[in-house]
């Protein structure tokens, strides 16, 4: 018996070894490219969806996601990336930040089909003004804007301000229904640098200076911070969002809005998803136009973007799996999936059928696209500006430290002045 | 079993004979600390060497050969100051901010956590009825992540939170207790109080448990008040556990971060921005990256560190000899 045991065993150590080295050839032939993503809704899980169409028409490329908070995609990538442990595709929105790793796709891409279809935002995701690399894929456009609780309004008897309201007639207006009404917060808005930049080029703020270098402060953003910290003493705007929290951290008034407790909610596109969802039948809402300054009515432009990276040890995988989702069908997709304002031409060229939009949902995505025409060139120009993301945190510390009355607004803007100087210094 | 055992024994004597024979048998034992030595070496020494050097360096580059050397710049930075007791004055407010938030912080934190905890630890040594529960009870907090206590505390004290709704049904009005500045500094100590004073309750209840039943016997024969006996003996004995007590405390303190930076972001406005969330948004969080600033402060933050660890083991040693 002994020698057939042995014999047996012999067979099954070697049958073993077969099918690890089959196992090692199938792990080496096949790619598996790494895709870290984070979600305002259902965005990873929708390309989930595609990236299956995509592996079963790709068998030799596996697209791995890793679903993170957007917290993840705004620290720990970026250290990710500069200690070259990055992922091999991420979506972002540090857009300028991070382009030095950007991996360049025109090698392997229509190049005509790109700047068709992507074209407008090509140039946030470059090096440089010369530079003419593909590196991304605008995958949300979005904007900033005011939500208004139009039940409250009705409540209230107060008449909803047109569409070229300023600033201080939605002030006022909001107050009243407040006040009318009994609820907590009259207006709110997002802490964060990028929401307050649009409102602050409505009331003339430049940001740049004529040589075309960022300059941040000037009387008009002064003025509009002036405004904006005596919004806040006064208990116009809700002082739990901005003189609640410290340093650079991001906080919003979603949970405010949709439990029916804010009049006024300035923020933007990406919250259309979630708000159709949680409010319901519960009030009316809608979105409004970007209120009104000396400079104009604009919001921000914004969004996220897929791109690839340059450390990638598959740039050709990577190249085709982003090239599959900018294809107008899998972008229409995304859009439709995701409630976006979409940034591919061609998609954007036809109303987009949204998927399990509600009515209010739909009137809130096309007021938000009907901004997108009337946006401020200096608001697009920040938005692609490479170190815009220092400006904004900039902003949020100082702005934060004038409202809780640590600094006074001349304080806080010669602080914000110097500390741009050294961010730019250190960048250098 | 002791066969095998044995086997083993001998693949390695022949190579540790080989050593013994070169080394000497005094320098043998550096063979056997090698393996701790080198993993002490890459996870303490070198990050601390690294971080040195990061300090000594600029720009927003996370790799060295990136970054260019700027000798002590970083550091005279962090100290430019016209008066260090007003950060308004200082080229880096925010780190002088957080030098005054963390040393006030640091005062109140320890100084009633050790007030607290002796108290409880008094209480908890008495043959009182449950002992075993209360014991329980303040020691629960401890194993609460850090997080857990900062959102607990949150819901607590937020606009619509517990408190405002315990204030409102006695009809008074509410409070914004994390809007105002002096108010969410003093939730922040208390939060880390209650998250903390159980471990150091039972390392005191533990020191005067060793206290010798004979001394209280004695004193209560002399008709000592309990004042007496407390001043004369329970503090006098119980002083290397106190002093133990606050050296960890003083560690642990300094090292505040995850709860507080939780529970307010390190706000309003910068109110409660302890050092550690200064280094970590200004070389991990904020745009630029400023390792070499953040690690320029880090070092401060050690040095300080060091010196009042050592101040107070003098204090125990002197304390120790009589």
């Amino acid at each position: 018996m002994k020698p057939t045991i042995s014999k047996m065993k012999g067979a099954l150590a070697l049958g073993a070894l077969a099918v690890s080295f089959g196992a090692v050839s199938t792990g080496a032939s096949a790619q598996e490219v790494r895709f870290m993503c984070s979600s305002d809704g259902n965005e990873c899980d929708t390309y989930r969806e595609i990236f299956d169409k995509f592996e079963a028409a790709n068998d030799d490329i596996t697209v791995l996601i890793e679903d993170v908070p957007y917290k993840a995609i705004l620290e720990n990538l970026p250290i990710q990336l500069a200690a070259g442990t990055g992922p091999d595709i991420a979506k972002v929105t540090d857009l300028g930040g991070l382009s030095q790793y950007y991996l360049d796709l025109s090698p392997y891409v229509d190049g005509a089909y790109w700047d068709a279809n992507f074209g407008a935002t090509q140039p946030w995701y470059r090096k440089s003004a010369d530079d003419a690399g593909i590196y991304g894929m605008h995958s949300q456009l979005t904007v900033t804007g005011p939500f208004v609780n139009l039940t409250l309004f009705e409540q209230a008897g107060v008449e909803v301000p047109g569409n070229d309201a300023d600033w201080d007639t939605w002030a006022a207006a909001a107050n009243q229904v407040a006040k009318a009404t009994g609820v907590t917060y009259p207006m709110a808005m997002d802490r964060s640098g990028h929401r307050i930049a649009g409102p602050a080029i409505s009331y003339g703020a430049q940001l740049f200076d004529d040589n075309g270098d960022a300059m941040l402060v000037d009387d008009a953003f002064t003025a509009y911070v002036e405004k904006f910290v005596s919004w806040h003493n006064d208990g116009t705007m809700a002082r739990d969002v901005w003189g609640g929290s410290g340093g650079s951290s991001y906080q919003d008034a979603k949970a405010e809005f949709i439990s029916g407790d804010l009049v006024y909610y300035f923020s933007g596109s990406w919250q259309i998803q979630k708000m159709s969802e949680s409010i319901g039948d519960d009030f009316d809402w809608k979105v409004v136009g970007s209120p009104c300054g000396t400079g104009g009515c604009t919001g921000m432009p914004g969004g996220a973007g897929v791109v690839g990276f340059e450390q990638t040890e598959h740039p050709e995988a990577v190249a085709k799996v982003l090239d599959f989702l900018a294809q107008q069908d899998n972008y229409n997709y995304l859009t439709a999936k995701t409630l976006n304002i979409p940034a591919h031409a061609g998609v954007a060229s036809a109303p987009v059928d949204y998927i399990d939009a509600s009515p209010a949902a739909s009137q809130a995505l096309n007021a938000f696209a009907a901004q997108v025409a009337g946006i401020s060139p200096i608001a697009i120009k920040y938005q692609g500006y490479k170190h815009n993301r220092a400006m904004f945190n900039i902003t949020l510390q100082r702005v934060s430290q004038a409202i809780v009355g640590e600094l006074t607004v001349e304080e806080a803007m010669e602080r914000a002045k110097s500390d741009l100087a050294e961010a730019m210094a250190a960048t250098e | 079993m002791l066969g095998l055992l044995t086997s083993i024994m001998r693949v390695f004597e022949i190579p540790m004979a080989f050593l013994q024979r070169i080394l000497g048998i005094k320098h043998l034992a550096w063979v056997f600390l090698a393996p701790n030595l080198i993993l002490f070496f890459l996870f303490a020494f070198l990050p601390v060497f690294l971080n040195v050097v990061y300090a000594l360096t600029g720009g927003d580059q996370i790799l060295l050969r990136d970054r260019a050397f700027v000798g002590a710049d970083n550091f005279a930075v962090l100290a430019s100051c016209d008066n260090y007791l007003d950060p308004n004055t200082c080229q880096k407010d925010l780190f002088w901010r957080a030098v005054h938030n963390t040393g006030w912080f640091i005062v109140l934190q320890i100084g009633f956590m050790i007030g607290f905890s002796l108290l409880t630890a008094l209480v908890l040594n008495r043959d009182i009825r449950a002992r075993g529960f209360f014991r329980s009870v303040f020691f629960f907090p401890v194993l609460l992540s850090p997080v857990v206590v900062a959102l607990i505390w949150k819901w607590i004290l937020q606009r619509h939170g517990l408190m405002n709704a315990g204030l409102d049904a006695m009809g008074l009005e509410p409070v914004l207790w994390m809007l105002e500045r002096e108010w969410t500094f003093f939730w922040s100590v208390f939060l880390s109080i209650w998250a903390h004073m159980g471990f150091y309750t039972l390392i005191l209840l533990a020191g005067l448990q060793a206290i010798p039943r004979d001394v209280y016997e004695a004193a209560l024969m002399d008709a000592a008040t309990p004042f007496r006996t407390f001043s004369r003996i329970t503090l006098p004995l119980l002083m290397p556990t106190m002093l133990v007590v606050m050296v960890l405390a003083l560690i642990k303190g300094v090292q505040t971060f995850d709860e507080v930076y939780a529970f307010s972001g390190g706000g309003p406005g910068s109110a409660t921005t302890l050092l550690i969330q200064y280094v970590y948004e200004t070389g991990f969080a904020g745009a630029p990256r400023l390792f070499g600033l953040a690690s320029a402060a880090s070092i401060m933050l050690a040095l300080v560190l060091v010196v009042l660890t050592g101040l107070q083991l003098w204090a125990t040693r002197k304390n120790a000899d009589g």
